[in-house]
């Protein structure tokens, strides 16, 4: 993902006209932004302190709190969700490595077009690359019929389907193309020469890989690990469609409170749990993001 | 380069090439059996195929909830795709052409929506829309979807803007026309390509955005979430199937279309 860079431009005193023309072109954005953003996360905040049942009499209390903190099955389930997050951006990290590395060091003029052969899948429909993997997982699924069908298995096995591993299978098929990105970023903003140079001084190809490519690429590594594990934590679509029971994640619980439960607190305070244990990864996603510019 | 390991190198030449090609199979492959079994003559989809067929296509077509999804999400596409593209495109002219206190800032708030789970933005809308008073309709969708798609729009006009010389409209300037003429006859025009592909690419997320439509959506349907519905019903899937083949070809096209653009703009 590409981030703008702050650094200024020199620029002379600003004159009234200007002020103006930067009110007028930044105030919708931010206005924008405001009422839609950042005032519903304060209200969702508020209603973090707030008891009772949708519709009934609401008051002030610090009850949610303490309902949460007494609620370990909630702090298990927020866990297991980053365990599964964090297996998530490790695999897509391991497997888009090579891609990048491939592309940067062995795949010539060709690169950007390869490039944007394995990008495209990615910016297509989120849901429908989630739905084709429910089809494929399934007892009757695809693969499972495919494998009986060519004779490689006798019965259809049903552990693919409604299991943790087939959140991770389907979120890293979704998210393995972004991660390509920042690291083929990072590789290809590297001084080539320096390996050059290593070579000259006697340092075997997987020393110099050691000692130069993989530090030097180190922070696209963080800003595609990241730009996955922030958005997975709260993901609640794949394990409704592909997890089952035993593959549910924090984000349907979430999801639960707001739509069966009617809880609200409790999934208000759910939710904020997680937005404030996800900002400081947010602001070094940041920074790792604006290495790479 | 280096001759020493050059036999290796060729070796990992076709090693790397070999894995990309894995990965692209991997990439694309679900997508195709999408499309292989929307033609499918078959009620459930197992292998092996059965022959060919475009009942379901006929089935679809004739299918009047589907309509209305598909309008619905269209008109939330195209009008909350235009908002974010305009807002976006605000947005990057004043952070790319001014200096101003809190630049830092509003660019790490308008990065949120980019990553944080959409569950997040989902219930914190409901929340507000609900106890203001604003009835959950497409509405409420459309302004979800600005939300998510009017920071990428930023940051697609934001790169072009960033590519071309200030010297233009400074040119434009010396002659005598005014910033906001500046704007409209040359630096827009100029960024025409961008600005198409921030609206192209808000209207594809549009298009089948779930996760956070589904809290905003109220009654109404959109395609995605009435898609969503029709998952329950084993006997729908087919019909499933071949919705999901039509909008990926579509979204696939005009990813295309996107990506041509930006190598355009910049």
């Amino acid at each position: 993902m590409a981030t703008i860079t702050t650094q200024s431009i020199p620029q002379t005193k600003t004159t009234p006209a200007e002020k103006r023309r930067l009110l007028l072109l930044m105030g919708p954005p931010v206005l924008a932004l405001l009422l839609f953003f950042l005032l519903p996360l304060g209200v969702m905040a508020l209603y973090t302190f707030q008891t009772g049942t949708l519709g009934g009499e609401m008051s002030w209390s610090l009850e949610t709190y303490g309902r949460f903190w007494e609620n370990t099955a909630l702090h298990r389930l927020l866990w297991r969700s980053t365990i599964v997050s964090f297996q998530t951006s490790l695999w897509c990290i391991l497997l888009s490595y090579p891609i990048a590395y491939y592309l940067v060091f062995r795949a010539g003029d060709r690169r950007m077009t390869l490039l944007t052969l394995i990008i495209i899948p990615a910016w297509t429909s989120y849901l429908l690359r989630i739905l084709a993997w429910k089809l494929i997982l399934g007892t009757e699924g695809l693969l499972n019929t495919f494998l009986l069908w060519a004779g490689w298995i006798d019965e259809p096995s049903p552990i693919l389907l409604f299991s943790k591993t087939a959140v991770i299978v389907t979120l890293v098929y979704v998210w393995v193309p972004f991660v390509a990105l920042p690291i083929f970023a990072a590789l290809e903003r590297m001084d080539k020469r320096l390996l050059e140079a290593a070579a000259d001084l006697g340092s075997p190809p997987w020393y110099s890989f050691l000692r130069i490519t993989l530090p030097l690429s180190l922070p696209g590594v963080l800003a595609g690990f990241l730009s996955v594990f922030i958005p997975t934590l709260g993901e609640y679509v794949t394990p409704l469609l592909v997890g089952g029971v035993n593959g549910i994640m924090y984000g349907n619980l979430i999801q639960d409170q707001f739509v069966r439960a009617l809880n609200w607190p409790l999934g208000s305070l759910m939710s904020l749990v997680m937005l404030v244990a996800l900002l400081p990864l947010f602001f070094l996603f940041r920074k790792s993001d604006q290495v790479l510019q | 380069m280096i001759n020493a390991d050059k036999p290796q190198r060729k070796f990992s030449l076709s090693l790397g090439a070999t894995y990309f090609a894995l990965f692209t199979l991997f990439m694309y492959l679900p997508i195709a059996l999408l499309v292989i079994f929307s033609f499918n003559d078959s009620p459930t989809l197992t292998f092996p195929l059965n022959g060919f067929t475009l009942k379901w296509y006929k089935a679809l077509w004739e299918n009047q909830e589907l309509v209305t999804a598909v309008s619905n999400s269209l008109l939330v596409g195209v009008l909350s795709s235009l908002v974010a593209t305009a807002l976006g495109t605000m947005a990057a002219l004043g952070v790319i052409r001014f200096d101003f206190r809190g630049k830092t800032l509003f660019l790490s708030v308008a990065a949120m929506p980019l990553v944080i789970p959409a569950v997040v933005m989902g219930v914190a809308m409901l929340i507000v829309f609900t106890h203001v008073g604003i009835p959950l309709t497409l509405w409420t969708v459309g302004i979800g979807h600005v939300i998510i798609n009017a920071p990428y729009a930023m940051l697609i006009v934001a790169a072009r803007l960033a590519g071309f010389e200030e010297h233009v409209e400074e040119a434009a300037m010396d002659l005598g026309a005014d910033y906001w003429a500046t704007l409209w006859r040359v630096t827009l025009p100029m960024s025409a390509p961008a600005l198409a592909a921030a609206f192209l690419s808000s209207f594809t997320t549009s298009l089948d955005e779930f996760a956070v439509t589904f809290f905003l959506v109220g009654s109404d349907t959109t395609l995605p979430v009435y898609l969503y519905s029709q998952l329950r019903f084993p006997s729908r899937l087919p019909l499933v199937v071949t919705l999901a083949a039509i909008m990926m070809v579509i979204s696939v096209f005009i990813v295309i279309v996107v990506e041509k653009l930006r190598k355009m703009a910049n």
